[in-house]
């Protein structure tokens, strides 16, 4: 299985360097098969203008038949914090249903990054999820673990 | 479909013990509820259910699965279509059939995409990474509409209006899936989208909408459906695609054709495993749509009970429905071989449960209903009600219950501001100047205060009268194991001292097992005791349960004793008239309550749900 989940990073990654990445969305780091970190700026009119967002993404062996685990990266020390989104957890977690039970193994780390980069530009009102504080408290360390109910499409 | 012991012919046991030497007796010996009743209760067993008694059958896997099947090809029969896409529109209309077939003459598309078989009309785009020619090629030839409108004319042909002559009445029996070959004529290889391998041998397996994988990632993929989320709902990889495999597909994926095994041994068998996991969450979900049946609790146990006399609501009101699902033992693995040789203990126990509920014991004589009041309140008071009862007590004027944290013996009541004396209870102004020693026990104001307090903790003392002799039975039930044990050993020495065969020393077998049963009926009448309004018939329960217990308590002393050589026929036809006596007894309890709730005789001090509500009765 960890070839699996490899040789798919490997050529996902190959992708990436050889046509890039879409408008908006940078690899930070891509060190190994565990962990990638891509910075994704949300382009032209919105309310997160000129803000950039660090997400870091988390893939086991079984990847990609099982979804990475992504979230925004916060190092609350050096300033990096999740971007304020009624979807986004203060804790980076994000709650959408392609990382959980609409995940699909035809899915790749860019359409991840094209499709979250779109959840903040269509963004109304910069507002934490009404129970941010509750959940943050008790979330596990991987937002994988958590069953997030998927309720509002709109955003 | 009933298991062999459950109605097996009457045979009397106890009282000729001379004609119990050839084996087939063995094998009936234990199993029978009523084979062991004295003379006088033989005649009327013959073909009567007793009151307690119900209606029920049991069911392997397998004749769950041929239940399936049925309904399987009634559906492939008025539709004409593939069993697999019969099957898909079943479980998707959690297998009714009269509403499957209703909804699919009013809509057959909309129902096909509802339920995973057929693509929507306006198909979905695959995504760019799918533009290679096989995947492609596959797209077009399998258009899903195809399927669709075949389905359509097979509907209308069968519910007798010709409006579609002109379609072929043939069935093919194709698959619902198509492995395809790679194409020799096509120019690019095969590159699965998934695992980005590129091998020549890889094989791109597509259903019927065309988006193509190859067969190693539709093997992990489906096993980690089936095993890690526990969900036979497989469908298409592809992004948004709701399409949902079949079983044959999901079958060849799992178990390769013969000719063409994968080679690793290992990765065969968990695959195998993935399969039986698939079929049995295959029955599960049969049983679970069905009332009538229900799943048996026991861990490992995959046999189904069917009752269609419990399955309503109202039902449970008048009858405590347990059932037996045929299997004992861990995982209902043991043969008829084991339970002839007589194991004793947890390992050969029967599968009791209860149909209605999911306590998963034998919780008659009392209803469903009130077994989970009574279980909910010992979750939630018993510890409660004990920590009460040993560490507060009550103000003496207006009941509030106190707990003494510290400081001296006058006591100051938060609520009403009774002065009292902690030791004695009597008013604090009786103690004049006598501060902080109460040696004025017998004085009246505390006699009089001590007995409000008493009054005022009589429910309380009810509870736990009731608790306490439920623990106890239940404690008794745990160390019946034990006894079980020590049995056996007894059974040994008994047939070694003495001149009895094995088939003679089984009636301790017997009456252990009597008072176990015995001990469960009693543990739950202490439950429907407690909710049972006062009057004539809770006296009537009372002598019934009195009588039993009493019986009970003999049989275990009898148990219990010592064995000399000398003593053992005096013993044997102790034990096995006190054995007839207490299953008569219970027999008594059980028939009684039974049919009291079928006459409504029983009424409760509580309001139980589906009774009527309680008449003031204090």
């Amino acid at each position: 299985m960890a070839s699996i989940s490899a040789k798919r990073l490997a050529k996902e990654l190959k992708e990436i360097q050889t046509e890039g990445c879409p408008v908006g969305v940078n690899l930070l780091r891509a060190d190994d098969f565990q962990t990638w970190l891509f910075s994704i700026e949300v382009m032209g009119e919105s309310l997160y203008k000129g803000e950039v967002q660090t997400l870091q993404f988390r893939f086991d062996s079984n990847y990609p038949i099982s979804s990475p685990a992504v979230q925004f990266l916060v190092r609350e020390n050096e300033g990096i914090r999740a971007p304020i989104h009624p979807h986004v957890y203060s804790n980076g977690h994000i709650c959408a249903s392609i990382l959980g039970t609409e995940w699909s193994p035809v899915l790749s780390v860019v359409a991840v990054c094209v499709t979250l980069q779109s959840m903040l530009a269509s963004c109304k009102k910069k507002e934490r999820p009404v129970d941010n504080d509750r959940y943050v408290l008790h979330a596990p360390e991987n937002p994988k673990k958590t069953q997030f109910h998927y309720d509002d499409d709109t955003v | 479909m009933s298991s062999d012991y459950e109605y097996s012919d009457d045979e009397n046991y106890f009282d000729d013990g001379d004609d119990m030497d050839t084996q087939e007796d063995a094998e009936t010996f234990d199993e029978d509820e009523d084979d062991v009743m004295g003379v006088d209760f033989k005649t009327d067993d013959k073909g009567k259910r007793k009151a307690y008694e119900l209606d029920y059958s049991s069911f392997s896997q397998s004749d769950v699965e041929d239940l399936m099947k049925k309904d399987i090809e009634y559906i492939c029969g008025i539709f004409g279509v593939d069993s697999g896409f019969a099957a898909l529109l079943l479980r998707h209309m959690a297998w009714n059939k009269e509403r499957l077939v209703e909804k699919y003459m009013d809509n057959p598309d909309k129902l096909l995409v509802a339920a995973g078989v057929a693509a929507p009309e306006t198909p979905i785009v695959p995504p760019n990474r799918l533009k290679s020619p096989t995947a492609s090629q596959a797209g077009n030839t399998r258009r899903p509409t195809r399927t669709g409108s075949k389905l359509l004319g097979f509907g209308s042909k069968s519910s007798g209006a010709s409006k579609s002559p002109t379609i072929s009445p043939t069935i093919s029996p194709t698959s619902s899936f198509s492995v395809q070959p790679k194409s020799p004529t096509s120019s690019e290889p095969f590159t699965c989208p998934i695992c980005c391998d590129d091998v020549p041998s890889l094989k791109p397996v597509a259903l019927d909408c065309g988006h193509a994988y190859c067969s190693n990632c539709w093997t992990d993929y489906i096993s980690a459906k089936v095993n890690e989320e526990g969900d036979l709902i497989v469908r298409c990889m592809g992004e948004g695609c709701a399409l949902i495999a079949p079983d044959s597909f999901v079958h060849s994926m799992l178990i390769p054709d013969p000719t063409a095994p994968i080679g690793d041994a290992e990765k065969e068998e968990a695959n195998g495993n993935t399969w039986k996991r698939f079929q049995e969450l295959l029955v599960r979900h049969f049983v679970s749509s069905n009332r009538d049946l229900k799943y048996c609790p026991y861990p490992g146990c995959t046999n189904t009970v069917s009752c269609p006399s419990a399955a309503s609501k109202l039902s449970l009101t008048s009858v405590v429905p347990t059932v037996s699902c045929g299997a004992r033992g861990i995982g209902g693995q043991m043969t008829q071989s084991q339970q002839a040789q007589g194991n004793l203990g947890l390992a050969g126990k029967e599968h009791k449960f209860c149909f209605g509920c999911p306590i998963d014991s034998d919780h008659r004589p009392v209803v469903c209903g009130v077994a989970k009041m009574w279980l909910k309140k010992c979750r939630d008071d018993s510890e409660t009600a004990n920590w009460i009862k040993s560490n507060t007590k009550e103000c003496s004027n207006c009941q509030s219950t106190i707990e003494k944290n510290g400081g001296c013996n006058h006591m100051t009541c938060k609520k009403c501001k009774h002065e009292f004396c902690w030791v004695c209870m009597g008013p604090w102004s009786e103690h004049g100047t006598a501060w902080y020693s109460c040696n004025r026990y017998d004085e009246k104001g505390g006699i009089d205060a001590r007995d409000s307090q008493s009054k005022s903790r009589a429910s309380l003392e009810r509870y736990l009268h009731y608790y306490n002799r439920w623990a106890n039975h239940e404690q008794s039930a745990k160390l019946s194991l034990d006894l079980y044990a020590k049995t056996e050993k007894k059974m040994e020495d008994m047939q070694i001292t003495s001149a009895l065969t094995w088939i003679e020393v089984q009636f301790m077998k017997k009456a252990v097992e009597e008072v176990d049963k015995c001990r469960m009926t009693l543990k739950w009448t202490y439950a429907m005791a407690y909710y049972l309004a006062s009057g004539n018939q809770k006296d009537l329960f009372e002598d019934n349960q009195r009588d039993l217990e009493k019986a009970v308590e003999d049989l275990s002393e009898l148990l219990e004793q010592q064995i000399e050589p000398e003593m053992i026929p005096t013993l044997r036809q102790k034990v096995t008239d006190k054995t007839v006596y207490v299953q008569k007894r219970n027999e008594i309890v059980l028939d009684d309550t039974a049919t009291g709730f079928i006459e409504g005789r029983w009424k409760w001090n509580v309001s139980v749900d589906g009774f009527d509500d309680p008449e003031n009765t204090d």
